[in-house]
């Protein structure tokens, strides 16, 4: 049949495109391009409209909702008072729970019955408004570049006067740089940005638990045990805003491997950065800056876990999978006469996410 | 009579004699309202269930001012450190943290009904980007983008940015774990960018990552400076909405020229109104029984802890997402000593911007492939373009399985699977699934458009057998009627673009071919398999090839009617 051939054309072989098309009748029939629109569809009548008991049913439901908003803002009101927080956590959630309850049927009675009425009582019949072109009549369009033009000519600015005009757009342009500067001077602090590149990491400065602050003996490492450090400091100074800039540069992760399974670090040449397999590299992740938390002891893998990038604390905290690029820096450490891990220098390279300026 | 004395003797309007007619009087005398009273109140708009989805996000918004207001009432935005001396949560009691964060916990705890408007507030949020996410899908799967709607489309378009920023700043706000490493990313993030990168870090936090600037900006922007522009932007998408009269769906008397629908007054103010109390009333429900974002279980904000399982908002997921899926190895490049980081410039600058660019240039591209400069106000059913569907449900496809990797550790840890497997999984599908949604979705689209061939040409089936007096054993179809027949004939399957020859008539290279061209390339790509509408001479020439066969005289009037206007799926032989 020969519309079924049309629809499957593509499948005769014409594989060009994938055309459904009218078949070329060409014959007397119907030479028709388009139907003709049929106009609105008839309106139908709701059950409202033509059963009475109907319509007074839903003006009921419609009132018993209103009734219902009200009963949920009374409710609210009445468990403020009656339901106040015992002080716990417990008591606090059902507090929450229910004024919210209240506040909830309080506003969807109001939402139902508004819905319910228009859908149910309201005036359903469809209206027909005429759109007109958005564009402009063509002769508003003519008189408004009158107008304009006018109003050009009567500013006197028109192919003449080039110094007024360059004055009059000059000032303008540069007005806004009295207010910028000063605030360009200050927003970004002292602009200072090689401080990325050192943390307060120093010699001889003891390695210390964080929250505590407590130093670390080398003998308290155990194999296989994890820590997380910070630098050293007084407490008053742990309790500043300058602390926890610096420690978002300074925190470091601490692993005691065997010395077996410890493969490489980072020491340069002639150097050793590792105390008798306690290695410590920077606990921010050179991807884009979380702290890479999660230590697996079998395998030895570090994995941040905001965007999974896992290093390998055993082979120089080399990448193993992950978005990040660069091995995690390695902190040198040593013990000092006490006993007590200490670190040997700064990080030898900038820590945490990389910066245009990061080798400059 | 002429026009001086017709002007001289017009009626004043009568004297009002009831109390809102006074009062309505007093205001029109001040401000001649009635002009736009007659021209508003009873203006058509068309209905249709997904016109509310707009709705919704206006709603939201209402909803976020309103519980964003309580809020700012209680909410101290300083980084000042302090020993919380609050007794709940039991937790924090004596913990050092900044102001910002012991407000959230007095404003959780000691506040009545304030942890109720902090979960209202924060689900709000995600039900507003959700809404705009599933409004803009609305909007571009009927094409309601089209002339002369593109500039309201684009509107939209920075309401969603707002919306996406006004989110972050405000769950940056409280100062906790979550959100702090969240900012910590975005300074990774910002610090990425070539030559300027480290600098606009110390202007976002006024010096080095995190400081103590950041969260008094952030409320800046976040109560004052975005929701500002997001008003005066959602006043604009309104009024263009308004100016230029809703689209409607096609069907029976519904043109580009006219608006078929229910008045404003009482039909749509009593649906809006509904719809708003609804809103507002589903919104309460969920803060009031779900529990989000409980800071105090996170901490105040330290530079050293971090959770895992750690997911922002689910409208930031597809960029965390890409960070995820980019692998580092080797994408870091060094250039004359500078550090270009494409491991987090592509992810978080360059595929949002693809993405963006496409949503915004889309419509454009659309109109140019299709040579089409017409005013549209009857909206597409999405299979009768089916490559504009395609196009879409693979920018779906891509966004959700971003966001899906966004949420890798959690699909890992609740399906016991490697996390390696899954990111590894998700790197290919980036590529293919978008590729293969499009497909499918085309193919899908233009097996529909066929369907509806198909019933326009043969009718519904009936299920009826009817057997004539040779033997022969057809089904009954009945014809579709007047309305069915339309929607599914009134529509346009352009062909693509026809460009001039390459030379003049005298053999001169044309200028411009060559852009022609590729234009020319993408409007096949766009039309170059397109399906086109029934016209009546089908029909006619469906009907006119039966034979008659006499067995006809035994079906009934109607029955006769059905074989006649329908029959012709069976396979006959004459």
């Amino acid at each position: 049949m020969s519309e079924n051939q049309n629809e499957n054309q593509n499948d005769l072989g014409d594989t060009s495109a994938d055309v459904t098309v009218p078949p070329e009748t060409g014959t007397a029939v119907g030479s028709v391009e388009r139907f003709q629109d049929p106009g609105v569809p008839e309106h139908k009548k709701r059950l409202t409209d033509t059963d009475p008991r109907a319509a007074k049913r839903a003006e009921r439901t419609v009132t018993l909702l209103f009734v219902l908003s009200i009963l949920g803002t009374i409710g609210s009101i009445v468990a403020y008072v009656m339901v106040p927080p015992d002080g716990t956590t417990a008591g606090v959630r059902l507090s929450t729970l229910l004024l919210g309850l209240g506040l909830a049927v309080s506003l969807l009675g109001i939402g139902i019955a508004g819905i319910h009425w228009a859908k149910a009582l309201m005036g359903d019949h469809e209206y027909v408004q005429e759109r007109h072109t958005l564009a402009t009549q063509a002769e508003d369009r003519e008189a408004a570049v009158n107008d304009l033009n006018e109003g050009l000519a009567d500013s006197g600015v028109v192919g003449r006067r080039g110094m007024l005009k360059g004055a009059f757009f000059g000032s303008l342009a540069l007005f806004p740089l009295a207010i910028a500067v000063p605030l360009i001077g200050s927003v970004g602090g002292d602009w200072n940005i090689s401080k990325f590149k050192h943390t307060m990491w120093k010699r001889g400065m003891r390695l210390a638990i964080d929250p505590s602050g407590r130093p670390i003996k080398a003998t308290d490492v155990t194999v296989g045990s994890v820590f997380h450090v910070v630098p050293e400091t007084t407490e008053a100074f742990r309790e500043t805003h300058e602390w926890i800039t610096e420690k978002s540069k300074a925190v470091v992760l601490m692993v005691r491997l065997n010395p077996e399974d410890l493969l490489t670090d980072q020491s340069p040449e002639g150097e050793d950065w590792s105390y008798e397999g306690i290695v410590a590299y920077s606990k921010i992740c050179t991807h884009v800056g979380c702290p890479v938390a999660l230590y697996e002891q079998q395998t030895h893998h570090l994995l941040c876990p905001c965007h999974q990038s896992t290093f390998d604390i055993a082979d120089s905290a080399k990448v193993v999978f992950g978005p990040a690029n660069r091995r995690l820096p390695q902190l040198p450490i040593t013990v000092d006469s006490e006993g007590y891990l200490v670190a040997q220098h700064d990080f030898a390279e900038p820590i945490g996410p990389s910066f245009w300026e990061r080798l400059k | 009579m002429s026009t001086a004395t017709h002007d001289t003797n017009r009626e004043a309007p009568a004297k009002p004699t009831t109390t809102v007619g006074k009062a309505a009087d007093y205001l029109d005398q001040r401000t001649s309202i009635g002009v736009a009273v007659k021209e508003f109140a009873r203006k058509i708009f068309p209905d249709h269930w997904s016109f509310m989805l707009g709705e919704i996000a206006l709603f939201s918004f209402v909803v976020l001012i309103a519980s964003g207001f309580f809020l700012a009432m209680f909410f101290e935005p300083s980084m000042a450190l302090e020993t919380y001396e609050g007794e709940h949560p039991a937790n924090m009691h004596g913990q050092l943290m900044s102001v910002a964060f012991a407000s959230t916990l007095e404003m959780s705890f000691e506040v009545r009904g304030g942890l109720l408007m902090r979960q209202i507030h924060h689900w709000a949020a995600l039900i507003f980007m959700a809404s705009i996410v599933v409004h803009m899908m609305r909007v571009f799967f009927t094409g309601a983008f089209r002339k002369p709607r593109e500039i309201n489309w684009i509107v939209g378009i920075v309401l969603m940015i707002l919306g996406l920023a006004a989110g972050f700043t405000g769950y940056s706000l409280p100062d906790d774990v979550l959100s702090g490493n969240g900012l910590r990313i975005t300074d990774g993030v910002i610090k990425s960018i070539p030559v300027i990168g480290s600098f606009l870090s110390y202007f976002v936090f006024g010096g080095e990552f995190p400081g103590h600037h950041i969260v008094p900006r952030l409320f800046t922007l976040h109560i004052f400076v975005i929701p500002g522009i997001l008003l005066a932007l959602i006043a604009l998408h309104l009024f263009l909405m308004v100016l230029q009269k809703h689209t409607q769906f096609p069907g029976g008397g519904r043109t580009d020229k006219n608006v078929v629908g229910y008045p404003a007054l009482p039909v749509y103010v009593a649906k809006m109104t509904g719809n708003f109390f609804i809103v507002a009333g589903v919104l309460v429900l969920m803060g009031a029984t779900m529990a989000i974002n409980n800071v105090w279980n996170y901490g105040p904000y330290d530079p050293s802890p971090v959770s895992a399982g750690a997911q922002p908002d689910w409208y930031m997921l597809f960029l965390e997402g890409s960070l995820r899926l980019m692998p580092g190895a080797g994408t870091e490049w060094v250039i004359l000593g500078y550090t270009l980081p494409l491991n987090v410039l592509v992810p978080a600058v360059v595929i949002p911007g693809i993405l963006f660019t496409f949503l915004i240039v889309y419509p454009f591209v659309e109109a140019r492939v299709k040579g089409d400069d017409k005013e549209h106000h009857v909206l597409d059913r999405p299979r009768n373009v089916p490559v504009r569907t395609g196009l879409g449900v693979a920018f779906l496809a891509a966004f959700i399985i971003l966001a899906l990797a966004g949420s890798n550790d959690l699909i890992a840890t609740h399906f016991a699977l490697s996390i390696n497997a899954i990111t590894w999984v998700f790197r290919v599908l980036f590529f293919v699934g978008p590729v293969f949604a499009y497909y499918i979705t085309k193919r899908i689209c233009l097996g529909l458009q066929r369907k509806d061939r198909e019933l326009v040409l043969h009718g519904h089936e009936s299920g009826r057998i009817v057997r004539y007096a040779n033997g022969e054993y057809i089904e009954v179809h009945t014809p579709l009627d007047d309305q069915e027949r339309w929607l599914r004939v009134n529509y346009e399957a352009p062909a693509p673009l026809e460009i001039a020859p390459k030379t003049d008539a005298r053999g001169v290279k044309r200028k411009g071919y060559g852009a022609d061209k590729r234009w020319q390339g993408l409007s096949r790509f766009f039309y170059e398999d397109r399906v086109a509408p029934v016209t009546p001479a089908e029909v006619a020439h469906s009907h006119g090839e039966h034979d008659e066969p006499n067995g006809h005289d035994q079906l009934n009037g109607s029955e006769r009617q059905a074989v006649e206007a329908g029959v012709g799926t069976t396979s006959r032989e004459h």
